[in-house]
């Protein structure tokens, strides 16, 4: 393609050969600071002006001048140590005035390379390079400034050497848009409205409340309508206040029973609302460029995520939907697709809907024979006497304040004193419950790890497609000799805490093995 | 308080188990490669031989630790010159905590410090109070950095930093490396991954 002309345009390019960017470049990173000199010194010289006395003049001059001086000074010397160079293997970039930066890009890293131009850039005829790995934003490598000409000749010469680089997976990538032709998708996940009717029970939410109160301000300005206005409430509230009153208690009980119907009435009917809104028409659909999903009344959303970037699932619950059998089913996608849009590929399903999909993304579901373990006791124990101590001490604090302050009513001081170890004595609860529940399994291909004890929810990681992994200890677990693991996960977090530190390093092990038998290149491309 | 001593003792009683065999480090050999430097420090950890850092680290660390020393001592003086209280009051005790940092500081978390490479994994191990064990295999690194501060530079030193996909961890750091060997095994983890990739 344009082999030759690259080949042809930067020939003296061998191993070793430190370029710098275009002469130019330092003026216009100068220019870049130059106005936020020039308004201070503005404000400083009319100033002086105003007071009509010209020998300070000098002294501002000189200021201008000498700042300027290390402005420009400053911009060439960084400029004059910054050096690229391109590699057989790799480009590096060598920066800095007193603290050196070197940085090498491996060419089977880099995805793409992209051009850009700002205004002043543009003017000179200057242009950025940068270079997109898989390290996602702020710590990519870019080249700013280099000529337009040499900035077209680089990008070209990169992709041709990524291209020799990686050849395999190119071809590999080559052949898919080729099965792409006509083949029709296979819908994996589809929620018609009956099932939507289900979901938005079980989304109860009182938002709306939230939502009226800013509405209600609105109607105001927009009508005219005095929402504020005392005058015309306090008729309304007294008249009924009144009419409640002269009803009597059994009145009373029954009105407050209708109020509580309303609002579990609106809270509803807000969550059938959002759901309606939100995943009207929701279809999962295996295509050959990946997953698809579309969803959407009122704005409706298109998500394509290819199935070889899908690093991790994430099956999810509800206290009371849980009883009901419904989960829900999340992807972690490769950290650049995220942000965008959640992956929220099946919200609400029973567990054997979301087998196939699981299936599909290439993962096994979890299997109740797997070897599950659970966290360390000494973990366990810990927590649960660090919550009782708190809340006790708490508790503690309370009685000691209140039959000190409250003399007489000390009834209703053993009540407000119960209320912290009553929290105190959930919260030891919880703690057992929590580790009762949380357990953490690996077989040959995965490694999973349940959570949570009234809405559980399951991950499920990869074992290839992790990144890295950290064992880490504070004091009283190096002394209880507990770990959290903390596994490298592209898009997302994959912790797994409070377990026996032998098990984190078994469980680290056995990972990184089988990490360690394939590239990053090879799966996710 | 001392939890050096309390290390040594998991780790023998840890001896009795099989400590990772098929794990290939071979720090001494790797820096062997280097030159005339002797061969670095190594001590042993549950889960391999780690490889000390370069003993210009500590020195580094200790200047740094007494650069800050030295800038909360004259705050402490500046303090004790306003305020109305006995002469010394701050000066002291803060002159005190901060020679005590300076002097014990720096070397247990320089004792603390560790890493291992092996063919295709870097291993650091650092924190005193706080550890963290941290492997990243080669496969998975995105772009290496060696970078260097004015001190380093004069310790000759340098700080490999390994960048990754990963939310987390997404670049992980070891410091305190002689900057020779820091390029040398930027050159290694290249190669691993120009040999990987094809």
């Amino acid at each position: 393609m344009t082999g030759t002309a690259a080949s042809a345009g930067v020939p003296a390019t061998t191993e070793g050969e430190p370029q710098r960017t275009d002469v130019l470049t330092f003026v216009v990173k100068a220019a870049a600071v130059l106005p936020q000199l020039l308004i201070p010194l503005g404000f400083v010289s009319f100033g002086m002006f105003d007071d009509g006395l010209p020998p300070e003049l000098l002294y501002l001059a000189l200021l201008a001048v000498g700042t300027l001086a290390a402005i420009l000074l400053s911009a060439f010397l960084s400029w004059s140590r910054f050096t690229y160079r391109i590699g057989e293997a790799d480009i590096r970039v060598e920066s800095g005035i007193l603290s050196r930066a070197a940085r090498s890009v491996p060419y089977e890293r880099i995805q793409d390379v992209s051009l850009e131009q700002k205004l002043l850039p543009r003017l000179l005829g200057l242009v950025e390079v940068k270079f997109e790995t898989g390290a996602g934003g702020k710590d990519e490598l870019s080249l700013a400034y280099l000529a337009e000409e040499e900035g077209e000749k680089l990008r070209e010469l990169v992709r041709e050497r990524r291209d020799d680089a990686v050849d395999a997976p190119a071809g590999a990538e080559a052949r898919d848009p080729a099965a792409d032709g006509g083949e029709s998708a296979e819908t994996l996940f589809a929620m018609g409205p009956g099932r939507l009717f289900t979901f938005g029970i079980f989304e109860f939410s009182l938002a709306v409340f939230a939502v009226l109160g800013g509405l209600a301000q609105y109607t105001e300005t927009f009508f005219g309508f005095e929402v504020w206005d005392a005058d015309l409430w306090r008729g309304w509230i007294a008249g009924s206040g009144d009419w409640i009153a002269a009803l009597g208690p059994m009145a009373q009980v029954v009105s407050l029973v209708a109020g509580l119907v309303t609002l579990l009435a609106i809270g509803s009917v807000t969550g059938l609302a959002r759901t309606y809104l939100r995943d009207w028409d929701f279809r999962l659909e295996r295509t050959p460029k990946g997953f698809r999903r579309r969803r959407g009344l009122l704005t409706k959303t298109d998500v394509v995520m290819p199935a070889h970037r899908v690093q991790a699932l994430r099956i999810g619950t509800g206290l009371i939907r849980r009883r009901f059998g419904w989960y829900g089913l999340k992807f972690v996608s490769l950290a650049q697709d995220s942000g965008a849009a959640s992956h929220d590929v099946a919200p609400f399903g029973q567990e054997d809907e979301l087998a196939p999909i699981i299936r599909a993304a290439g993962f096994e579901p979890a299997d109740d024979a797997l070897d599950w373990q659970r966290r360390s006791t000494a973990h366990r124990d810990l927590s649960m006497a660090l919550n009782a101590g708190v809340l006790g001490l708490i508790g503690v604090g309370v009685v000691t304040l209140v039959s000190f302050g409250a003399g007489e009513s000390l009834d209703l001081a053993g009540l407000f004193a119960a209320l912290p170890f009553g929290i105190g004595a959930l919260l030891v609860l919880r703690e057992y419950f929590l580790w009762r529940h949380a357990r953490n399994a690996i077989d040959a291909r995965q490694i999973y790890r349940r959570t949570g004890w009234l809405a559980p929810s399951t991950a499920i990681a990869s074992r290839v497609k992790l990144q890295s992994a950290e064992i880490r200890q504070g004091p009283i677990a190096r002394w209880k000799g507990y770990a959290d693991l903390h596994l490298g996960l592209a898009g997302g977090t994959f912790a797994i805490e409070g377990i026996p530190v032998e098990r984190a390093r078994d469980l680290r092990r056995a990972v990184l093995e089988s990490v360690g038998r394939t590239d990053f290149s090879a799966i996710n491309r | 308080m001392d939890d050096r001593d309390d290390k040594t003792d998991r780790v023998e009683s840890n001896a009795v188990t099989p400590a990772q065999p098929a794990t290939p480090d071979h720090p001494a050999t790797a820096s062997a490669e280097v030159g005339d430097t002797p061969a670095p420090d190594t001590f042993e950890d549950p889960d391999g031989t780690l490889t000390r850092l370069h003993p210009n680290h500590e020195k580094a660390m200790r200047v740094e630790a007494a650069g800050v020393g030295l800038l909360a001592c004259i705050a402490a003086l500046a303090a004790d010159i306003a305020l109305p209280l006995w002469p010394g009051a701050i000066v002291a005790p803060v002159a005190l905590a901060a020679m005590v940092l300076v002097w014990r500081m720096p070397h247990r978390r320089f004792s603390t410090r560790g890493y291992a490479m092996s063919d295709d994994r870097l291993r650091v191990v650092r924190g005193v109070l706080f550890r963290s064990d941290t492997v990243v295999p080669f496969g998975r690194v995105q772009h290496i950095d060696v970078d260097r501060g004015p001190l380093e530079r004069y310790f000759d030193l340098a700080t490999l930093t390994l960048h990754t996909a990963g939310s987390h961890n997404a670049s992980v750091q070891l410091p305190g490396l002689q900057h020779e060997r820091a390029l040398a095994m930027r050159e290694d983890i290249r190669a691993h991954i120009k040999r990987e990739a094809l």
